[in-house]
């Protein structure tokens, strides 16, 4: 292996700019959905006093679990030594902070009185875990930047390892700590499950990683510049893991809520008679994002070219999306159960299972959030050196031939 | 100059009109702030109440809203026509036993709990538990994330979806923030019944009944002890202040 050199973005600068605006329309746009939602009222939205959490939530939490997994790239290479993961740790520090920058704007966009952003900065409930991830999203992005700051500049190098650690398992505590958001939630019966946490671990695992082998193929193939297939074959092998370990925890937490009774009627709701939130479920969630990547990356996983292992990433996306919705959406389309044993009617959809539509605006604001992502990587890459020169064979592969 | 008997004098005559200036700016106050009786409403809340609802349902039927249409008149809670986004701090609630068929119809609102899920969770305190028992919503610091409303089992909060226009002074609402019943805390710190009680007993069945839970010789203590009472969702150990009889 030889030794690893970075540059910057060379992409002309006509061209850079050019898709940099393209991509911060996508910002206007999430920005004006954000200033229509907050002008009119949040009533112009899917979103009512049933779900009070909808697409906007969706595309949040998902860029926030993607971007804590989006750091494993480093933390590989860091933490636990795998060599041709190394050259890629700072893209993966950037991808991670982008990421989660952009899932937060959308959080505080989305908030009923974005304002008073002040006031969630200065009063803290620390019973609350939305108050702990305040600190816990604030903290990532001062420890992935000193990790990134150790990775860039050599006199820092000595404390690489020591940043790398706190930021892996700051980044547990982050994805640990988003997941209890639905975890303490004891109302709901599709909530109030322990294993929501290790589940949104192994999510991360998965998403970060098919966003970054995505962001990488698309990268190096606009450069002409090879990946290395050894490499391509090790994230593919790392990827098909992680999917399993996602539909490991998905079995575990559905097995568990079939086993009490007292739950049959949520499950029975997402696996058999949720309408959408179903097809979602078995189309998007288990065959697109666990079944169709699991056969493209372990079968023949010897033969993986980077086509592949793209699609298999794709699919993990679009499954993961589709997961976080049933999580989000199903959990609350379910109604609450007030009077077990009863059936209930009211004037407040008492005892209905709840309609949610996706507006515009909705939809809009999610994707201003992921080209907030975008464009920090892009203006990120392009101001300072986080990509490697090269990531071919001879750079990567510990086994090759000089 | 110093030893002038006339710039002495005029020393005197200042320092006195000193004294006499403060004496009838500040004497007036301190007359008021001692003699005035502090009124109920501005006592400091205290733990040694607890206020609480006991819901009769033997006495509540299902055509009569008297409860809803107070609490709407009291706070001014105007709809748009939207009922999916419109606010309901009381709602009546019909309930149909799947096994025997039983019928019974019920008002649910907050339920005031003692270990309130609403509380726990807001990121920034704006859900509070007075000492008395009363949750709140300080409209201040809410920054509209609804997570109360998620975490609340008994779906008694709403978030503002538009505009409030004709408010009360008494019962402050605003556009992207989260309410809910207020238990008519207005009114409770003057002396007075909820609204939804002094309906329920005007223009209803009487089967509301407010009262302090920790008072022994309450109605609602006495009638607890009578009759027992239970709560909603009691397995999850919340206990609310609202209570219900004849479910």
């Amino acid at each position: 292996m030889q030794p690893v050199t970075y540059s910057r973005l060379q992409t002309p600068s006509p061209t850079f700019f050019a898709r940099l605006a393209g991509i911060l329309m996508v910002v206007v746009i999430g920005l004006g959905s954000a200033w229509y939602m907050e002008h009119n009222g949040h009533w112009v939205t899917g979103m009512d006093n049933q779900i009070v959490w909808g697409m906007p939530h969706v595309f949040a939490v998902f860029l926030i679990v993607s971007a804590s997994g989006a750091l494993n790239i480093a933390s590989i290479g860091t933490v636990f030594g795998r060599t041709p993961y190394k050259p890629l740790g700072r893209l993966s520090g950037l991808v991670a902070i982008a990421l989660l920058v952009g899932g937060l704007s959308i959080l505080v966009l989305d908030l009923g009185r974005p304002d008073r952003l002040i006031v969630a900065m200065t009063h803290y409930n620390f019973s609350s875990i939305f108050a702990w991830n305040i600190f816990l999203y604030t903290g990532f992005i001062a420890v992935v930047g000193i990790y990134l700051w150790t990775m860039m500049d050599r006199p820092m190098s000595p404390y690489n390892k020591a940043a790398g650690t706190l930021a892996f398992v700051w980044r547990l505590a982050l994805t640990t700590g988003t997941g209890l958001i639905f975890g303490f939630l004891v109302a709901r019966e599709a909530y109030d499950a322990a294993v929501l946490a290790p589940m949104f671990i192994a999510m991360s695992f998965a998403f970060g990683l098919a966003i970054f082998v995505l962001l990488l193929a698309v990268l190096y193939d606009a450069t002409d510049r090879p990946i290395s297939e050894y490499l391509i074959r090790r994230m593919g092998r790392l990827l098909g893991l992680f999917v399993v370990g996602v539909q490991y925890f998905v079995i575990v937490y559905h097995l568990t809520s079939l086993y009490a009774t007292e739950h049959d009627g949520i499950e029975r709701f997402i696996l058999m008679d949720g309408g959408a939130i179903t097809v979602l479920f078995w189309v998007g969630q288990v065959l697109l994002g666990g079944l169709i990547p699991l056969l493209m990356l372990l079968v023949r996983s010897d033969l993986l070219a980077i086509s592949r292992l793209c699609w298999a990433s794709v699919f993990v996306i679009l499954g993961g999306l589709a997961q976080v919705y049933v999580i989000i959406i199903g959990g609350q389309a379910y109604p609450l159960e007030l009077f077990p044993g009863r059936s209930v009617s009211s004037t407040f959809f008492d005892g209905v299972i709840h309609s949610y539509i996706p507006s515009f605006a909705e939809i809009g604001l999610g994707l201003g959030g992921c080209a907030i992502a975008i464009a920090i990587i892009l203006v990120g890459m392009r101001m300072l050196d986080f990509l490697p020169a090269r990531l071919d064979d001879k750079m990567v592969n510990p086994h090759a031939q000089d | 100059m110093s030893n002038c008997p006339t710039s002495t004098s005029r020393r005197k005559f200042l320092n006195a009109a000193s004294v006499l200036g403060a004496g009838i700016v500040v004497a007036p106050g301190i007359t008021l702030h001692g003699i005035s009786p502090a009124r109920a409403g501005s006592t400091a809340v205290s733990s040694k109440i607890r206020w609480g609802l006991l819901v009769d349902a033997s006495k509540c039927t299902p055509d009569c809203s008297a409860c809803v249409t107070a609490c709407k008149t009291e706070h001014n809670l105007q709809g748009h026509d939207r009922a999916a986004t419109d606010p309901q701090w009381i709602r009546k609630v019909d309930l149909r036993d799947r096994k025997s068929g039983r019928t019974s119809s019920l008002p649910v609102m907050c339920q005031h709990c003692d270990e309130p899920p609403c509380v726990d969770v807001c990121p920034t305190g704006a859900s509070f538990k007075r000492a008395d028992g009363i949750v709140l919503v300080d409209k201040h610091i809410c920054i509209g994330c609804r997570y109360c409303m998620m975490a609340c089992p008994y779906k008694a909060r709403s978030f503002v979806h538009e505009v409030t226009i004709n408010q009360k002074s008494y019962s402050p609402r605003g556009k992207g923030t989260v309410e809910s019943c207020t238990f008519c805390v207005h009114r409770i710190d003057v002396g007075r019944q909820p609204a939804c009680v002094e309906a329920c007993h005007k223009d209803g069945n009487g089967a509301m009944t407010f009262g302090d839970l920790k008072d022994p010789e309450s109605d609602i203590s006495k009638k607890l002890v009578a009759h027992g009472g239970s709560r909603i969702r009691g397995d999850l150990g919340l206990d609310p202040g609202v209570r219900y009889q004849g479910v």
